[in-house]
């Protein structure tokens, strides 16, 4: 029903005799056309430029064939229309300028594109572009067809060689008239080629400003315009899928189906104030269950919310731990560089580096940091200080240490310094959370007998695993350890989503599990078993660690630079630790943002009242005042209510008018 | 909550004098003299004159060509129905001179079908009249036969007071008010057709003998006397109601006018002799032994001597008889010709008894009510029992009934085909928006039932005569009054059955209680005119009885072992705190205020609805306050309003059926369109786009105007500021 908007700039008599496509493919085609805008790879389905490198990076096979059905799409759409040029269309941006961009990105692609779009366009682009072959008197572009040519300037010189595609109104991204001239790529072409449109009288277009006009054209409906503008501000390719998945029906129809189950109970609960006598007795134990329902349906939806901003604003990353420990390695191992220069001299890394790198679709900032060391050299001093900074800052501290070596005083040092007496107290700089990596594991395997081999996966070792068992003889019950936390791995990407109860490597318990109240339980007994053994050394799998340690770990993961080794276990058990598990499965859902989060809080809190309002047994048309604001709150996540914010969050990023 | 400003609020005598002396000229016509200076059409109603004769039916009315204007009106109401009887008293209580032309003297207010007034949804719309200085909750207090509470166990805003009354009493009665009323006159006669000005105003009213009335504005309450057909099983003989002539000739003028007629069914079951009915077989039914009432008019608080109803049942062969019959019904005999799937089976919440028993197959037996019509007469209303079988099978069907075995059926269940005019075509004052002065109200607008048709009188009647005296017209909003919800719903759907008014189309169901009808609405009725000194000193020493207590309750404290208190904890089944006021105390669910009036806690001088009023705000006030923060929210958004001549044909991203929708209705604001049959979400979301840019688009026009370069700096600012946001979280992405 929200697409319903994508036809209506066009009377539906033209259509043609095999109908418009449905509404969902079409908003799909146009998604997937942004993407691929997005990544400056495939444009308009036409097959004509071949993906640039970072697109074929970005797109996974999930895309691809997307993107194959999609074009059938187009094409259906294009014959069903032929005669589209003849009929007066409604035009909303008909009095605007018409606007020149190019549009393929600064990337050095081999072919670059400049967009015209409005009621001038084709009059605009016939001034720049002269069509190869004889010369005709009166040449215009037929419709939706490739024509090869020159570029000129305004005293005919030619600047470059150039193939042009019209797109009438209304069968073009913008609804408008739109041509674009595909130039050589590496940017002085499309430049001098842009510079001649605007000559002959396009302005240039603002940021945003082709999809401002598909909008008012209706293109694009209200609700579908937030999704929109995350996609295109999408930073990672399961950013765009997420934004995309809500694009076609993801949050909307999720949201409008609990909206619907919402009024269908209200309709139930009004009929009665009416019509009592002519229906069945109430069920008041089915009604309450179905609020139950809904209420747990909405939570769902909330938890998405974490990947959502996770997939949006990214992480931050920062790599602590004493010299010579190998997080230069690591950063260069993980982001698969030469990033940062690696010796065996300790202390090389004098400032913080910085890198970037894509987790389970997260994109992440990596900081390398100077070795925290006690130093005399003035600029190791300053490095020192920039690495608790960036500590304190960051979403996420990895703190290396040498899994050889185990945990010396030199890392409880350092360990003091940022963490102080632990997270939550006061002396602890560590803002976000933590995780600890045993680098050099492939050294360490030599000395720590019945290691698990290497199996990637079970090298995270939980410490939750059990009743805390595996303190007892410290070695061999490595593998059981790992065996547990597999299991409860899995369980937690299929059904778990229990994000918000991740402990930030809080409360008393020995906080580490994966997440799952089982494992939970396990870990607070292990803890309490921790208590009493005072500050002594603690076994984790085959790593010795102290109580206070091994509260503020989240997670353990072994590592070895060199081999790459247990980099999929760092990946993993970072999105465990920020609460998206199911991300590193590559199970991109779509998420609601912060907007639509704060209204299904809303309508959570009204449900509640009325399940108190039901519990207190209340006359039933008190329930239905609270169900009522369910509905209102609902509706402004789903877009059938819309709200002075979501026009507002619209027009604040575009601006109409001259 | 208005549309209108209200002029001065002084009283309107220097505008009676003023126009006493015109009519006092105008009367000199009186008593039909021929009068020469009178217009005189052509049978063919041609021009004839300064004003505009629309009729297309004068040529079949014409018994004489002869047209005199007799006498000259502020208002003319035409119908003397509940909405006439209203719409007249309104204007003339305004201080208007009111003509109420009815089709027979001897039917005014006249009850056709159940004679009860009240009941869900609806006791709401009479308090609010009530409240407005209408008449139809007084008429209910003084005629009723018994009363009920409805609903009691479904919350304080559903609660309905409903009403038996005596059909007779009642419209004689009604007939001594309208007579006594000043400034009010009754005449019989058949409007035919209106008179139109030059400037599409209404300028009178004429009738089938040829009595032209010149008036300043009319109201029609044609009810179901419009080209009325009424039918009984396949029989139907042209008729407004059982026995009564119907109207011909003014749809016609209407549709010569302009404007769009439609049609719609309704129906009446049988009426039985109570004498031959074995009572004694049956449920009793009484009144509530403690009455409520429905004017906030004290001095109608008579008790009177209560009548009971009684309740029977269908039986199996009932049941037999009716499924045996099924083809001799309209429906499923298929053998109606009414236009539309909605006119084959009546309204729905009103199902016929065949339509119950198909229906609900399973059901082995429905409820039948008897309720008595009147002290005077013997007939019974056999409540849920109405039926399209013909005649000769509605006796047998009858007397399945236990109780019933040897009735003897006064009159048939029958049903009645009428014209109405979709009320898209009037505003929400009930004006059309074709002609000045022009309003319609009542079953004419597609309603059903007594108390709305009375609701639509009180606001026609009252905005005719202001229309007459040139001051602006007053609306209600849907969040002032069921009023407001009745007119908005009537203006802005479009109906597929006759529309009756139900506690569920209010959103806003708990902020307009029967309680607090007169704190919402008498202020307002003092305003316009229509509540007397008498009134508006009632209201005003109520108020301050109220005060007086919620004060009390906020200031009275009891400690917890205060025989208060321990009732409370006993009665709440939660410990009461060491000290609480009685507000406290009250606020806690399913306490009521007995329990402090039994530990001597009381008020005195409150009668038991008002302290009943004070409960219920104290209690629910939680709730209270959402809905009105709820109400907030939808309004600042619905209350967007949408210029008249916005041209629905160029807003590119409506939906074809929307662009055709919105152009008809021509809706005043958003709120308005979103509740539009056929105009979706997605509409409403384009329709707000719209106007957003057409305002942004004219205030940067005005900028421009301005200075060119401050317009200038402004846009480079936000260009900025948008490329900026964009930038920052744009990887390798151009303006796409």
């Amino acid at each position: 029903m929200r697409a319903s908007s994508l036809h209506s700039g066009r009377p539906t008599a033209r259509t043609g005799p095999r109908g418009a496509p449905p509404p969902s493919r079409l908003r799909v085609c146009l998604a997937v056309d942004l993407c691929a805008q997005q990544y400056g790879g495939r444009v308009r389905c036409l097959g004509l430029i071949p993906a640039g490198p970072s697109g074929a990076t970005h797109s996974s096979s999930n895309s691809n064939s997307r993107h194959s059905s999609t074009r059938g799409v187009c094409r259906a759409s294009a014959e069903s229309s032929t005669a589209a040029r003849s009929s007066p269309v409604i035009i909303a941006t008909k009095e605007e300028d018409t606007i020149a961009a190019i549009v393929t990105g600064a990337s050095q692609g081999s072919v670059s594109i400049i967009r015209l779009s409005g009621t001038d366009a084709l009059a605009t682009a016939s001034r720049v572009f002269r069509p190869g072959g004889k010369f005709k008197f009166g040449w215009v572009p037929e419709d939706h067809k490739v024509h090869y040519g020159t570029a000129v300037d305004g005293d005919e010189r030619a600047i470059d060689e150039v193939l042009l595609l019209s797109m009438a109104s209304p069968r073009s991204y913008t609804c408008e008239d739109v041509v674009e001239i595909h130039t050589h790529g590496g940017g002085v072409c499309s430049k001098r080629v842009l510079q001649a449109c605007i000559e002959a009288g396009a302005r240039p277009a603002r940021p945003g400003e082709f999809t401002l006009r598909a909008f008012l054209n209706g293109r694009l409906d209200l609700s579908q315009a937030e999704s929109v503008l995350s996609l295109l501000e999408s930073r990672t390719a399961a950013a765009a899928d997420s934004a995309l998945a809500g694009l076609r029906d993801g949050v909307g129809q999720a949201v409008s189906d609990m909206r619907d189950d919402c009024i269908a109970l209200l309709a139930e609960l009004e009929a009665r104030l009416d019509f009592d006598e002519d229906m069945p007795a109430m069920d008041t134990a089915r009604l309450s269950a179905s609020v139950d329902g809904l209420q747990q349906r909405i939570e769902a939806a909330l938890r998405t919310a974490r990947q959502g901003s996770l997939l949006r604003q990214g992480l931050q990353i920062a790599i602590v731990g004493r010299p010579n420990v190998g997080k230069s390695s690591l950063l260069n191992a993980w982001t698969r560089t030469n990033r940062a220069i690696v010796t065996e001299i300790a202390g090389t890394t004098r400032d913080v580096l910085e890198a970037g790198l894509v987790v389970g679709g997260v994109p992440v900032t990596l900081l390398d940091t100077a070795g925290i060391r006690q130093s005399s050299d003035l600029v190791e001093q300053m490095g020192v200080e920039r690495s608790r900074g960036a500590a304190a800052a960051a979403d996420i501290v990895i703190m290396v240490i040498d899994g050889q070596a185990g945990w010396t005083p030199a890392d409880a040092e350092i360990f003091t310094a940022l963490w102080g007496d632990g997270p939550g107290t006061r002396s602890c700089a560590v803002k976000g959370l933590s995780l600890l990596v045993a680098n050099k594991h492939d050294l360490a395997k030599g000395s720590a007998a019945g290691g698990t081999g290497g199996d990637g996966h079970g090298r995270t070792a939980s410490n939750g695993n059990g009743n805390g068992s595996s303190s007892s003889g410290g070695v061999p019950t490595g593998s059981s350890g790992s065996t547990s936390g597999s299991g409860s791995e899995s369980e937690e990407w299929t059904g778990g989503m229990e994000v918000e109860r991740w402990p930030p490597a809080g409360s008393a318990a020995a906080a580490p599990s994966h997440g799952d109240a089982a494992a939970e339980s396990g870990a607070s007994s292990s803890g309490g078993g921790g208590g009493g053994g005072g500050g002594g050394l603690r076994a984790t799998g085959e790593l010795l660690l102290p109580v206070m340690c091994r509260e503020t770990f989240g997670q353990v993961v072994y590592t070895s630079a060199t081999t790459r080794e247990g980099l999929d276990s760092l990946d993993a058990g970072v999105l465990r630790l920020v609460g998206a598990p199911q991300l590193a499965a590559g199970g991109i859902s779509w998420a609601v943002n912060e907007r639509q989060a704060e209204a299904l809080v809303r309508a959570h809190e009204a449900l509640m009242r009325c399940r108190e309002s039901v519990r207190q047994e209340l006359p039933i048309d008190f329930w239905t005042i609270d169900l009522r604001e369910a509905v209102l709150v609902l509706g402004e996540v789903s877009g059938d209510e819309v709200t002075e914010q979501i026009l507002d969050s619209v027009f604040s990023r575009f601006c109409i008018g001259k | 909550m208005r549309d209108g400003r209200i002029g001065s609020s002084t009283p309107n005598d220097w505008r009676r004098e003023e126009w006493t002396t015109t009519h006092m000229c105008a009367a000199s016509h009186d008593g039909g003299a021929p009068s020469s200076d009178a217009p005189t059409p052509s049978t063919s109603g041609s021009n004839t004159g300064p004003d505009v004769l629309v009729s297309s039916s004068s040529a079949r009315s014409g018994s004489g060509s002869e047209w005199h204007v007799e006498d000259d009106y502020d208002v003319i109401v035409v119908g003397a129905g509940h909405a006439g009887c209203e719409a007249a008293l309104a204007s003339a209580r305004q201080g208007c001179k009111t003509m109420l032309l009815t089709l027979s003297l001897d039917k005014i207010a006249w009850q056709p079908c159940n004679p009860a007034v009240g009941g869900p949804a609806k006791s709401q719309l009479v308090h609010e009249v009530d409240a407005m200085g209408g008449e139809i909750g007084k008429m209910a207090d003084r005629c009723y036969l018994q009363k009920r509470v409805l609903n009691a166990s479904k919350g304080p805003a559903v609660w309905a007071l409903r009403a038996q009354t005596d059909k007779v009493a009642y419209s004689q009665t009604m007939r001594h008010v309208l007579e006594a009323e000043p400034n009010l006159e009754i005449r019989e006669g058949m409007a035919v057709s209106l008179e139109i000005g030059k400037n599409d105003e209404v300028t009178g009213v004429r009738t089938f003998f040829g009595i032209t009335f010149a008036c300043r504005a009319a109201v029609l309450t044609t009810g179901t006397f419009m080209n009325g057909t009424i039918w009984v099983g396949r029989q139907s003989m042209p008729a407004g109601r059982a026995g009564e002539a119907a109207s011909t000739g003014l749809t016609e003028a209407l549709q010569g006018m302009g404007y769009e007629l439609d049609r719609l069914k309704t129906g009446t079951p049988a009426r039985v002799d109570r004498r031959s009915i074995n009572f004694s077989a049956l449920e009793e039914q009484p009144g509530d032994p403690d009455e409520r009432w429905f004017s906030y008019d004290e001095r109608v608080h008579v008790p009177l001597e209560q009548v009971s109803c009684h309740l029977t049942h269908t039986t199996a062969e009932t049941h037999r008889l009716i499924r045996d019959n099924l083809k001799e019904t309209p429906i499923y005999g298929g053998w109606v010709d009414f236009q539309g799937p909605a006119l084959l089976s009546g309204p729905r919440y009103c199902p016929s008894i065949e339509d119950k028993i198909v229906r609900f197959a399973d059901k082995q037996s429905h409820q039948i009510f008897l309720e008595p019509e009147s002290r005077s007469t013997p007939e019974i209303y056999v409540q849920g029992f109405s039926t399209g079988l013909p005649e000769r099978l509605q006796l047998a069907l009858l007397r399945t009934l236990p109780g019933l075995e040897q009735a003897k059926m006064l009159r048939p269940a029958y049903a009645v085909e009428y014209d109405y005019l979709p009320a898209h075509q009037c505003h929400n004052t009930l004006e059309t928006k074709r002609h000045s002065g022009l309003f319609f109200s009542g079953q004419l607008n597609g309603t059903t039932g007594y108390e709305e048709a009375a609701a639509q009188g009180l606001l026609a009647g009252m905005n005719a005569g202001r229309r007459a005296q040139g001051l602006e017209l007053v609306a209600l909003t849907r969040d002032s009054s069921y009023l407001g919800t009745l007119v908005d719903d009537l203006v802005t759907k479009d109906l597929r059955e006759p529309y009756r008014m139900l506690t569920s189309r209010s959103e806003y169901r708990l902020l307009l209680r029967s309680d607090n009808a007169d704190q919402r609405l008498t202020p307002l009725g003092r305003e316009l005119g229509l509540v007397n000194d008498e009134r508006w000193g009632m209201f005003q020493a109520k108020n301050a009885r109220l005060e007086v207590e919620r004060t009390r309750l906020r200031a009275t404290r009891v400690l917890d072992d205060h025989p208060v208190a321990l009732e409370t904890a006993t009665v709440s089944g939660q410990a009461v705190q060491r000290s609480s006021t009685l507000e406290d105390l009250l606020r806690r669910p399913h306490l009521h205020y007995d329990v402090l009036e039994r530990n001597g806690m009381g008020a005195e001088g409150l009668s038991r609805w008002e302290k009943e009023a004070v409960e219920i705000d104290i209690k629910y006030a939680g709730f209270i306050a959402r809905q009105t923060r709820q109400l907030g929210q939808v309004q600042a958004k619905a209350g967007r309003k949408i210029p008249d001549d916005l041209d629905y044909a160029a807003v590119a991203t409506l939906s074809l059926e929307a662009r055709e929708k919105l152009a008809k209705v021509r809706p005043r604001d958003i709120g308005q369109a979103s509740r539009m049959g056929g105009v979706s979400p997605a509409d409403v979301s384009a329709l707000l786009v719209h106007l957003e840019v057409a305002r942004r688009r004219a205030e940067a026009a005005e900028k421009a105007e301005v200075g060119a370069s401050h317009a200038e700096v402004v846009v480079t600012a936000k260009a900025a500021a948008a490329a900026r946001s964009l930038e920052k979280a744009a990887v390798g992405g151009a303006a796409p």
